[in-house]
């Protein structure tokens, strides 16, 4: 809720930003109730989107990457050319938020095991080199804490599920939390990535973060 | 059970690893997609081409067990093992109901996730597995909420609706995860009303403790895919809209005569199962004459269901 104040009147009125999640698969719902959590605390409202196609990504002022299978969401991104719309909106500035599988999709290069060629990322905007699965498989999955000093220092549960691993950073890649020698939360402007699941955490402020960047695409490009 | 381990290189970083957290968030990764029924790497990697999240390696598809009878037992490991290494998409197999010792090699093996099945020939008519001790993830198949229920006491992080395996023939997937949904809105009927509650939960053979997880979700506290019977991407998108989370296909895929096509349409469908247009193209895709046969259930004995097999409590 924005507030103005006058001596003898106050004005209350409350906007609202469009939020996209894509919505192919994985934790979908994980995500959007999260979202919806983090909005608690803000002085605006947010109307959450399924972005399954092209007419999804109309007015949007970010967009989150579930995690779930990168292979089962490229395979219906790019047929429908869903993925193509996105890659051009991103690189115009629209704040995305990427969790494991959507940081993947994310990620300039891509490795799929540790001795395979690299490829070429889906969006190509995030300029790390991501290894799918990089910890091993779900045996290997595991929760930690973290610490994000940026975002108030305050110790947060990071759930990896079969996670990638972020094994090389450009310049402009900000590291926000690290655990295990790796960066696990980057920014890259408006682009931020974990290789965690902070949908599942519980934990509020990541989402909270993305909201506020939102906010600000919002009111800039107004 | 959860596992601490510190690493030492990493200056001590305290990190757990096989907690409910972590075997209910795998499931939830695959959610809205489809798991597949495999026999070899092959087979994995058109699954994985055609979008399927996670594949399901057996050593026989339910269809041929069904065909073949004797007694079905976990895949070939090596089998397993080969197709760990081809595909990059998750990997689960499936242990005889109750055989402790099958679940605990599939563990060691490293799959990600159990399916502790009734496909397979039950090897303890007492007891399925005790699944709390085990770090790796399991999904188990019901008939109704009561099943589900019990299923996820015993600590399944997964629930599938049993369905009539290898038949082709959606309609008792349909029926189960009916009566999930009808169990579940009961439920939410009676929330106000805790004496009649503890009546549900003792018709239903879970503790009190359960049944309010459920009305605190408003739905059950894992992962719920259906299976058991489903051929066609109508057939998907039938049980997405009954608020699945996803489908596993077992014999519909590559007991059909367009294995290919026919997983992506699947695919296609489970997806955009709430648009139209979408559901159409990938019922487009596939020929009904290249559908897997099928079997009637009706007209079918009692004994040669497999949904009923396993302990019921």
């Amino acid at each position: 809720m924005r507030r103005i104040s006058f001596k003898y009147v106050e004005l209350t009125f409350r906007f609202m930003i469009n939020i996209g999640i894509l919505g192919l698969q994985g934790a979908i719902e994980e995500h959007r109730k999260a979202l919806n959590n983090a909005q608690l605390g803000l002085p605006f409202e947010i109307n959450l989107v399924s972005v399954q196609q092209i007419s999804d990504t109309k007015n949007l002022s970010g967009i989150v990457f579930p995690g779930g299978e990168s292979t089962a969401m490229i395979k219906q991104g790019e047929a429908s050319g869903l993925f193509n719309r996105l890659r051009e909106l991103i690189n115009d500035g629209l704040p995305a938020f990427g969790t494991c599988a959507g940081l993947i999709l994310l990620s300039k290069r891509v490795k799929r095991t540790e001795g395979s060629e690299e490829t070429k990322g889906i969006f190509s905007v995030l300029d790390v080199l991501t290894l799918r699965n990089g910890y091993g498989r779900q045996k290997d999955s595991f929760t930690t804490k973290l610490v994000i000093p940026d975002l108030g220092n305050k110790e947060i549960e990071g759930v990896f599920i079969r996670a990638p691993v972020i094994s090389e950073i450009g310049n402009n890649v900000k590291v926000l939390s690290k655990t295990r020698g790796n960066p696990v939360f980057v920014q890259q402007g408006n682009i931020i990535a974990t290789t965690f699941h902070p949908e599942l955490s519980g934990s509020p402020e990541i989402h909270v973060y993305f909201l506020t960047l939102a906010q600000i695409y919002n009111d800039s490009s107004k | 059970m959860q596992e601490k381990k510190v690493l030492k290189e990493y200056g001590d970083v305290e990190i757990t690893l096989g907690s409910t957290e972590l075997k209910r968030g795998f499931a939830q990764m695959v959610k809205h997609g489809v798991v597949m029924d495999v026999t070899n790497p092959t087979q994995a990697g058109i699954a994985e081409d055609a979008g399927a999240v996670a594949v399901m390696v057996l050593d026989k598809l339910p269809a041929d067990i069904r065909a073949k009878g004797g007694v079905a037992r976990m895949a070939t490991i090596q089998a397993i093992k080969e197709t760990m290494e081809t595909v990059s998409i998750p990997i689960m197999a499936k242990c005889r109901i109750g055989h402790t010792q099958e679940a605990l090699l599939l563990q060691e093996i490293g799959v990600d996730m159990i399916d502790e099945s009734e496909v397979l020939t039950p090897a303890n008519e007492a007891s399925h597995v005790w699944k709390w001790p085990f770090t790796v993830p399991f999904v188990n198949g019901c008939r109704d909420l009561g099943e589900a229920l019990r299923r996820i006491e015993e600590g399944s992080a997964m629930i599938r609706t049993k369905g009539e395996a290898g038949t082709g023939n959606v309609a008792e997937a349909i029926r189960h995860m009916r009566l999930v949904n009808k169990g579940i809105s009961e439920l939410l009927s009676t929330k106000d009303d805790p004496q009649e509650l503890m009546i549900k939960a003792r018709e239903m053979k879970v503790s009190y403790g359960t049944v309010l997880q459920v009305i605190d979700q408003g739905r059950l506290p894992v992962v719920n895919f259906a299976a058991g019977g489903i051929a066609t991407p109508a057939d998907a998108a039938m049980m997405m809209r009954m608020k699945c989370d996803g489908v596993f296909v077992g014999s519909g895929i590559y007991k059909s005569q367009d294995p290919e096509v026919r997983a992506s349409a699947i695919v296609l469908a489970t997806t955009y199962w709430d648009n139209p247009e979408k559901v159409l193209e990938a019922q487009a895709m596939v020929n009904e004459k290249n559908s897997m046969p099928g079997i009637d259930i009706s007209t079918m004995d009692e004994e040669d269901k497999l949904q009923i097999r396993g302990a019921n409590i």
